[in-house]
């Protein structure tokens, strides 16, 4: 681990005053930065802590909606009542990530913002990667690529977004709440995640100093039928192969509205709207569903170790949505 | 009261679960220095120019050796026997493999030991293009042996004409992966000279006396100058078996900055620096009758060691007697990669041959539409074929049977893809267990204190098996006095030598020479009575007394007796001490030694996801005597949830272009979780051998994960009807296309 300065930011405006020095780093529940800092992939000369800003309030917003700060902890996020009984899929994606220890310090904010497994990303004494060292190439493509995105890749990466929470809330909709030092903004949860393209070392739309302050989930018809479904090797503890957050708001056994997105195969918390489009007024049926799952995926860039993710990403839709239906 | 063979607590179990029993990096030095191995990131080649400089000025850096400036070792690096590894000690320049050492930094902190690890710059000359798998190999030969010591092949009857005329045959080729050994605790070693020729380690191993003889053989010492010290090993499966480069680079290292040096491994240390289960390609031919009597036998390994040593995983070897017939071949071939020298891995051949062998089975049985448990017993192996000899003990139709019932075979439909549970897929699979019953030269020393106290030792390791408790248990019942009694002391060469804990012979061999060890005390106590005026045992012949509870008894007459804290105290000596040495086994070279098993799994697939779920496993298990159900349950737990781990998770992914190991942690390299493993269903089944050894006991560490991943494999053919012959078998393999 690098030599780096420790600041406990003490309100928020301090946290981007000083998060928007070169090379500094937030510090929230540190699972994700401490690890990367030990293995050499993060390199920051500060760390600014989070951890004594507050943000750590649940509230019912004017609309029905909630808003979270980001410094709630995924395990007080999943064990919310207001929000378990409004969106079951947060509490779902939530809970099928890492485990509870890591649940108990990682946060709502931090979430949101891990960084990708790839095991060449995260190999920074000797494998190219773009995304750690721009212009070295993508070790990944032609090497281990097993868990790699199908969607949203390019030539020069593959490397999945890990992220359970971010797929849930972008089929609900969310949206972010940050502050930097030209005040605060708010963006739909979808424009935060950038695709790799020609940039996989841009991972996201946040200004250097930006702090996300909340995650905001508005209130919507299809949240209170919604699903996490993952799918990995093992039981527990472990990356998606493919996840679906699905939502759908039914008329009788028709389907009025659904929203569909998905994790483990994606660069970014990939929303499916052509499979929404699909399911959009037609009968909920295994038919519908099959068929709409398969929109998801035509524009799947496999490589040869990971292109069962389209089968398997169609399966998991179509067992989400029937779970629900 | 006897404690062989009750369910005792470890007597450790209060100090682990409390974190006061101290682990090797644990042990408090004072002056410590921090290490840490910087490696290499090319596969071959050689060195052309490594920079010390910037990690030298780096905080708290006392050395960065290189092997321009590092101890040229007087010492041999040739293994000091076949199961010694050849190390990486910056002796040279070359590249073998990707992350051997090429460089340790020592520091005042394992931080900035660390932090200045990155700051070494090596620049290389690579070699040709590394080679990283099999069926990419130049180099394939036939070893001299299988494992250390069995021939490489064999060979009886005539296979090719059996073969050729037999009515119902299958032939099909089963590949398995490299795994990891993983222990919780990674390999840390701290080093302690006292001055240039005296050298203490504090190293997590299972083998102390092997790490003594191969550091003092490095470094040009009287092994009787090295002291090894081990009291508690965080698991090691076969990667702690024998001594690897850091234990030695600790040794130097200390040596350079005159200080103790203390070297831990990191998680990607541990996936290159300590071997792993090599890579394997199994071919099997298998023909019977049509009444399913075997009539060939053909099974060919190919599996991966280095360029530069050699680990020859010895699959086959259970093939040559598991079952009877006359026309049987195996051999074993090695492909030399560009990757670290594989190691014994739990079970090292039987684990993955097993898998294969077992495979080959199932699917000769569906050849004859014969159910795969009749297939065995039709073919049951009264002898062993291959060495034409008996069995010490032999009960394997009875684990069939057991097992069988306790499962419930009966229920199984026989066709493929033919029972299911709502959305899951449902299937039954069985294969046979096996592993062999061995015992090495041990010793052991008992004592009876001034205060009359009991200390037994002897220099063995416990990894976790239950070693402490289960010597213990011995102890006490060969001397005769209650269990709570007797302290039992292990890890510390300067305790009586005994084998590296491994093999499945720690209970059988040092467990043989603790009893020996725990009847000379006895008799010592016996003849002090006896020539006793004041003991009611007095004049009476030796062998007309017995020992128990902490008596010494008159046979048939158990109200004449003497307390034996009475005939010590009496006696007027300070001490008594019994030494006791074995030996290997003279009747192994008559009578042929195995545990047998009989293992059953029922698994769960999804039908459109291709997820794979273990939801029931019986397995049984004849293993002779068993000291303690309750150490041995966990033993079985713990092979069984490998096996099904190797079936279903485990395999280190290589990079296929430069021969890198990607698999550098837990999150990638997965081992089933809790929620992986249901209920295990185990049941010992009772067996005399009174040949064995003097314990009876055959050892039980392995054989858990024989069989184990065959039938979690054969299980999810009969769910699916696809029949996957590469492990692990994951839903990358079974996912369906969706229908409608």
């Amino acid at each position: 681990m690098n030599p780096f300065t420790y600041l406990r930011a003490t309100d928020e405006a301090a946290a981007v005053s000083a998060g928007a020095a070169a090379k500094a780093a937030f510090l929230a529940g540190g699972t994700t930065i401490v690890d990367l800092m030990r293995l050499h992939v993060m390199q920051p000369d500060a760390i600014v802590d989070l951890g004594a800003i507050g943000l750590t309030q649940i509230e019912n917003t004017a609309d029905g909606g909630v808003r979270i700060g980001a410094l709630v902890t995924n395990t007080a996020l999943a064990d919310h009542q207001t929000v378990g009984a409004k969106y079951p899929v947060v509490v779902e994606a939530i809970r099928s990530g890492a485990s509870a220890q890591i649940r108990n310090v990682a946060t709502t904010g931090g979430n949101l913002l891990q960084r990708t497994r790839c095991p060449y990303f995260r190999d920074a004494q000797v494998s190219a990667c773009n995304k750690r060292a721009p212009g070295s190439g993508c070790a990944a493509i032609g090497g281990v690529n097993r868990s790699h995105a199908v969607l949203g890749v390019s030539n020069k990466c593959i490397a999945t977004h890990p992220s359970d929470f971010a797929v849930a809330l972008v089929a609900l909709e969310a949206s972010v709440r940050i502050r930097g030092a030209a005040g605060t903004r708010v963006i739909a949860l979808e424009e935060l995640h950038t695709k790799p393209g020609d940039h996989p070392e841009i991972e996201h739309t946040l200004k250097p100093g930006e702090v996300i302050t909340h995650v905001e989930i508005p209130a919507n018809a299809f949240a209170k039928k919604s699903h996490y479904l993952k799918i990995r090797d093992r039981a527990s503890f472990a990356f998606a192969l493919a996840s679906a957050a699905v939502a759908l708001d039914m008329q009788g056994a028709t389907i009025r509205d659904a929203r569909v997105a998905l994790g483990g195969v994606g660069t970014v918390p990939w929303r499916a709207k052509e499979t929404e489009a699909a399911l959009r007024g037609k009968p909920a049926t295994r038919a519908t569903f099959v068929e709409a799952a398969k929109a998801a995926l035509v524009s799947a860039k496999t490589q040869p170790t990971n292109a069962f993710k389209v089968e398997l990403a169609q399966a998991t839709i179509v067992r989400a949505l029937e779970e629900i239906a | 009261m006897t404690s062989i063979g009750k369910a005792l607590d470890r007597v450790d179990a209060k100090k682990k679960v409390t974190g006061t029993a101290t682990y090797a990096s644990e042990v408090s030095v004072a002056n410590i220095a921090y290490a840490t191995i910087v490696t290499s990131g090319e596969a071959n080649g050689k060195l052309l120019a490594i920079d010390r400089s910037r990690a030298e000025k780096a905080p708290g850096v006392f050395a960065v050796i290189t092997w321009e400036n590092a101890q040229k070792l007087t010492g041999t690096n040739t293994p000091a026997s076949g199961t010694d590894r050849k190390l990486q000690l910056l002796q040279d320049d070359k590249v073998l493999y990707h992350d051997m050492p090429i460089a340790v930094v020592v520091a005042d902190t394992h931080e900035r030991a660390q932090q200045a690890a990155r700051l070494v710059e090596a620049k290389y000359a690579p070699g040709t293009p590394p080679i990283a798998k099999m069926k990419d190999a130049n180099d394939v030969y036939a070893p001299k042996t299988a494992g250390p010591t069995d021939k490489a092949d064999s060979e009886r009857g005539n296979f090719v004409t059996a073969y050729d005329a037999a009515p119902v045959k299958i032939e099909q080729t089963y590949t398995t992966p490299i795994e990891t050994h993983n222990p919780m605790e990674p390999h840390a070693t701290i080093a302690v000279w006292q001055g240039n020729d005296h050298l203490t380690l504090y190293d997590s191993t299972q083998g102390i006396f092997g790490v003594r003889k191969r550091l003092a053989g490095l470094f040009g010492l009287d092994k009787e100058n090295v002291r090894v010290i081990n009291h508690y090993v965080g698991g090691g499966f076969g990667c702690k078996g024998t001594p690897w480069s850091h234990v030695a680079l600790a040794a130097m290292a200390a040596r350079a900055i005159g200080r103790p040096v203390k070297l831990a491994l990191t998680r990607p240390n541990m996936q290159s620096l300590v071997g792993h289960r090599p890579a394997t390609s199994q071919r099997i031919s298998l023909a019977c009758d049509k009444s399913g009597k075997l009539l060939a036998i053909k099974h060919e390994v190919t599996s991966e060691t280095s360029r530069f040593d050699e680990f020859s995983e010895p699959s086959a070897l259970q093939t040559r007697f598991l079952y009877s017939c006359p026309n049987v071949i195996t051999t074993h071939r090695l492909a030399r990669l560009d990757i670290p020298t594989p190691t014994f891995t739990r079970a090292p051949g039987e684990s993955s041959g097993t898998y294969a062998l077992e495979s080959a089975m199932d699917e000769l049985a569906y050849a004859a539409g014969i159910d795969p448990l009749k297939l065995r017993q039709i073919n049951h192996a009264d002898k062993d074929e291959d060495k034409n000899q008996a069995y010490s003990s032999k009960s394997l139709l009875i684990c069939y049977e057991q097992a069988a019932a306790k499962f419930g075979w009966a229920k199984r439909s026989a066709k493929p893809r033919s029972m299911r549970d709502g959305r899951w897929l449902v299937g039954y699979g069985m294969a046979t267990a096996t592993y062999p019953a061995r015992q090495l030269p041990a010793s052991a020393v008992a004592k009876m204190k001034a205060d009359g106290s009991v200390l037994v030792q002897a220099g063995t390791q416990d990894i976790g098996t239950g070693t402490y408790t289960i010597m213990t248990q011995i102890a006490a019942d060969s001397i005769g006095v209650p269990f709570e009694q007797v302290t039992f002391e292990l890890g510390d060469t300067v305790y009586p030598e005994t084998p590296v804990s491994g093999g499945s012979f720690t209970a059988s061999s040092t467990g043989s020479a603790v009893k020996m060890a725990g009847l000379a005390l006895r008799q010592q106590l016996i003849d002090l009575a006896i020539k006793d005026t004041k003991s009611p045992l007095y004049d009476l012949k030796a062998d007309g007394v017995e020992a128990m509870d902490g008596y010494l008894v008159a046979k048939g007459t158990p109200t004449k007796r003497d307390k034996i804290s009475d005939v010590f105290a009496r006696s007027s000596k300070t001490e008594l001490v019994a030494n006791a040495k074995t030996d290997v086994n003279a009747h192994m070279l008559k009578v042929s030694m195995h545990s047998f098993g009989a293992t059953f799994a029922e698994v769960g697939v999804d039908e459109d996801l291709g997820i794979v779920r273990l939801r029931r496993f019986t397995g049984a298990y004849a293993a002779g005597t068993i000291l303690n159900p309750k150490t041995a349950r966990s033993q079985f737990y713990g092979g069984i949830i490998w096996g099904v781990g190797m079936a279903l998770l485990e395999a280190s992914e290589r990079d296929p272009r430069n021969a890198r190991n990607m698999s550098r942690d837990l999150a990638d390299y997965h081992v089933p979780v809790n929620a992986d493993i249901p209920d295990l269903d185990v049941i010992m089944v009772p067996e005399t051998d009174e040949l064995v050894n003097q314990l009876g006991a055959k050892g039980i560490g392995e054989i858990g994960i024989t069989g184990a991943a065959a039938a979690v494999a054969n299980a999810v053919f009969h769910a699916t009807g696809k029949r996957v012959r590469d492990l692990p078998i994951r839903l990358d393999d079974l996912v369906e296309e969706n229908k409608s």
